[in-house]
């Protein structure tokens, strides 16, 4: 007889709402409702994140994403209101197309991993005082390590900016 | 403990349903909710092989904050644009973004 663990039931209900979430974001007719629906699908990803024992990404994910991006959603759902209406069909008229390659995608990839030997591994035990913070602070500004993409990053991040006032600015 | 494939298999069903938004969406700013649910499914896999990988190694949470800052500039920017072409065409409708076209 086979029982499954707490930590377990935990997972499966957690991806189970966050794939209802995901599902509602790309069927739902209000935009606005939509991106609600990515804040549920994102704070369960950052449930996942802390099961994994990334308490520090999980929390980036709440900060960064349901913070910030989702927020910008928001804004950018309600200046383009007009689109909203409730009339028109919300998915274009190939949307079976788009249907099929995006099954064909779940398919091939679970097809993929299933005859992968490694698959069914499970995580060793953190050992006790491990500071996966601390090892990430370091990995981020050490010259050995991933100081170069992390700065590149920020200087991305920098130009999306400037970019960005740029696009949107309205000249009057 | 929860074996390694099930979180690849949410990650691969959340990549799929993105795909789905991507592909499927009529209005431009639904597409870029699309792109964020693939990003995210990106970012559980890194994760997930970090944490059943090599942990000492921070390579996959690493990746994941990059993700993050690539995901920020990628909705700034789009978003910026769909405000942009909305003021000037009065649409946001992929379908109707057709002066590339000819």
């Amino acid at each position: 007889m086979y029982f499954m663990t707490a930590e377990q039931i935990i997972f499966l209900i957690v991806s189970g709402a966050t794939l209802a979430s995901a599902l509602m974001v790309v069927t739902v007719r209000n935009l606005v409702h939509a991106a609600l629906w990515l804040v549920a699908t994102l704070f369960g990803v950052a449930v996942i994140f802390a099961i994994l024992n990334a308490g520090f990404i999980a929390v980036v994910q709440v900060v960064v994403y349901i913070g910030a991006i989702a927020i910008l959603f928001i804004f950018a759902v309600m200046l383009t209101r007009k689109d909203l209406r409730d009339n028109v069909p919300q998915l274009n008229k190939n949307w079976w197309a788009g249907a099929l390659v995006a099954a064909a995608t779940f398919a091939g990839l679970v097809f993929l991993l299933q005859s992968w030997s490694a698959i069914s591994k499970t995580a060793e035990v953190l050992p006790d005082k491990f500071d996966a913070v601390g090892l990430l602070g370091e990995a981020l500004i050490s010259p050995d390590a991933y100081v170069l993409p992390f700065e590149v990053a920020s200087v991305l991040l920098l130009a999306a900016m400037v970019g960005a006032v740029y696009v949107a600015f309205s000249r009057k | 403990m929860i074996p390694l494939s099930w979180y690849l298999i949410l990650s691969a069903a959340l990549f799929s349903i993105g795909l789905f938004g991507a592909l499927s969406r009529r209005n431009a700013v639904a597409i870029l909710l699309g792109v964020e649910l693939m990003l995210n499914a990106v970012n559980i896999n890194l994760v997930a092989f970090w944490r059943y990988g090599d942990y000492t190694s921070m390579a996959g949470q690493v990746f994941a904050i990059i993700v993050f800052a690539v995901a920020a500039a990628e909705v700034s920017v789009g978003l910026a644009l769909v405000i942009s072409v909305y003021r000037r065409r009065n649409t946001v409708v992929a379908d109707e973004l057709d002066m590339l076209k000819w």
